[in-house]
């Protein structure tokens, strides 16, 4: 197997002003799996999605140190491109939120950014995204009316379709199912499980069941550390760490 | 003594009804009055012959002309200047003290007397610039006047767009100059357009700022450098010179009934506009 690592992280701490969010983190994801990243609210999960992307730079002062390479390359490099970046790593956030425009702009949007022009481009482009987003079917004949008229799961589901469209390496889920029914979720899982053929995928989720469900590996974050990383069955059924296994057990968190 | 609560909604209710009641009834008086006295004025030679006899008999053409041309440039330059000012202090910097004075800044400037915007306009344009009393010099002024409108209403409409809208187009991939034209701006342009709407009421109705800068010329203007009187100045002189009170009303009832057309124009578009993208 040559070199299957698609994010390298060392050392990784994030912070915000005086705050540390996340601390000197050190993991591997690996090439077209699901790595699934569980642990109580604030324990640092959706910080480690941003500091992939780059979101956190957004955050007033915010600074890091350590290393995250992905596909090799330190992104915190000098001179790294932000926006290449961003298109490079898709993500999907807790709530959906479609900008205020029609579905096919929403598929678009990223896409249009990129300076993809010409409306058969654009048509064929939005077509392939919203079939791989699981969501064709059900939009195909009204793809002009508003991203906000679509049900919870429909719009997490545009949201899907719409990083799909810029074409990413990467798929970062932050808890993307925590508002939806059990059928909206289980339609994005299986969406999932399809894309990891073609994407890397991170997956933040505060339901460990669906960890348990569709992660390949799963790492436990417990106040900005990483506490345990392996195989998501040996993560629920013998986890190293006794913190890990008292999460799972609903002993906090 | 303790109130019992029904009777005390019921008095609220009637006392804040009273009020709201109060206010409409003023408003509708004042329109009502100068419409009664300036529609028996009104005629489409009104509208379209210039003033003869300074004002006592003719049309005023000119006046319409002039306060059209002169709020367009007043326009022209705040709403950039304003738009893109609330832009940089929402989108390009922190919140700090330099912020916090142009925000101050622009307070300040809301709070001066138009009348002094006009003695500014005029010694700064009129004079020592040597733009004349002219279409130019007030413009220029009325964009000072309406400027601290313009950046208020924006960056108010601008901080109500909900930030996670940004996050999601720079996560897509967008550079901070597209997430602002096009997520941040179409998203605040109901504020923003509002906000120019209540500058353009401003302008047309403006007197003090205007009669200074731009003058009292009745002709019809042919250039920016040309001197020129807007209907609510011409209303002024033909009301305070006792030139005639008929045509002075007769001007007051299309200022008005112009004011009243852009509002109702502007809420039916900015329906429109909102029932497209939500």
């Amino acid at each position: 197997m040559t070199n299957d690592i698609a994010i390298e992280v060392r050392g990784f701490s994030q912070f915000f002003g005086q705050v540390r969010k996340l601390k000197a983190l050190d993991l591997d994801v690996r090439r077209n799996e699901i790595f699934g990243i569980i642990g109580p609210a604030r324990s640092g999960k959706s910080t480690f999605l941003c500091a992939l992307n780059r979101l956190n730079d957004l955050v007033r002062g915010s600074c890091h140190e350590g290393t995250i390479r992905i596909e090799g390359r330190d992104i915190y490099e000098p001179g790294v491109d932000v926006v290449a970046l961003r298109r490079q790593l898709g993500m999907v956030f807790a709530t959906p939120v479609p900008l205020p425009r029609s579905i096919f702009e929403n598929v678009a949007f990223g896409a249009r950014r990129a300076g993809i022009r010409g409306r058969a481009r654009l048509d064929s482009l939005v077509r392939d995204s919203l079939e791989k987003g699981g969501l064709w079917e059900e939009v195909k004949d009204r793809l002009d009316t508003s991203g906000l008229k679509l049900s919870g799961g429909q719009q997490q589901r545009l949201c899907l379709a719409r990083i799909l469209a810029v074409a990413p390496e990467f798929i970062l889920l932050d808890e993307p199912t925590s508002g939806l029914d059990p059928i909206s979720t289980m339609k994005i899982e299986e969406s999932l499980r399809r894309l990891k053929k073609e994407y890397t995928i991170v997956l933040v989720t505060n339901n460990t069941k669906q960890a348990a469900r569709v992660a390949d590996r799963t790492a436990f974050f417990l106040n900005g550390e990483l506490v345990e990383v392996g195989p998501t069955a040996k993560i629920f059924t013998a986890p190293d760490d006794t913190r890990t296994d008292d999460y799972l057990r609903g002993r906090f968190g | 003594m303790r109130i019992n609560p029904r009777a005390e909604q019921a008095f609220v209710r009637a006392v804040l009804w009273t009020l709201t009641a109060i206010t409409v009834l003023i408003l509708v008086y004042i329109i009502v009055f100068v419409l009664r006295k300036g529609i028996p004025a009104l005629s489409w030679d009104f509208l379209t012959k210039n003033p003869v006899d300074m004002g006592k008999g003719g049309g005023i053409f000119s006046t319409i002309v002039a306060t059209i041309v002169l709020t367009a440039g007043a326009i022209l330059i705040a709403a950039p200047l304003g738009v893109g000012t609330a832009i940089y202090l929402t989108e390009y910097t922190w919140e700090g003290p330099v912020t916090r004075i142009i925000r101050f800044g622009a307070e300040c400037l809301a709070g001066i007397p138009s009348i002094i915007f006009g003695l500014f306009g005029f010694i700064l344009f009129v004079t020592k610039l040597r733009f004349g009393w002219s279409i130019l010099s007030g413009s220029l002024t009325l964009a000072f006047m309406i400027l601290p409108t313009i950046i208020r209403t924006s960056e108010e409409a601008i901080k109500s767009v909900p930030p996670v809208y940004r996050t999601v187009s720079f996560s897509l991939g967008g550079t901070k100059w597209q997430t602002v034209t096009r997520v941040v701006v179409p998203s605040a342009l109901p504020g923003i357009v509002t906000g120019v709407i209540l500058s353009v009421g401003r302008s047309i109705g403006e007197t003090a700022a205007v009669i200074f800068t731009a003058g009292s010329a009745l002709r019809l203007p042919t250039s920016i450098f040309s001197s020129s009187r807007t209907m609510s100045v011409h209303f002024y002189i033909l009301a305070r010179e006792g030139i005639s009170m008929p045509n002075a009303y007769g001007t007051a009832a299309v200022l008005i009934i112009a004011i009243l057309a852009i509002n109702l124009l502007t809420y039916y578009l900015m329906n429109r506009f909102i029932k497209k993208y939500s």
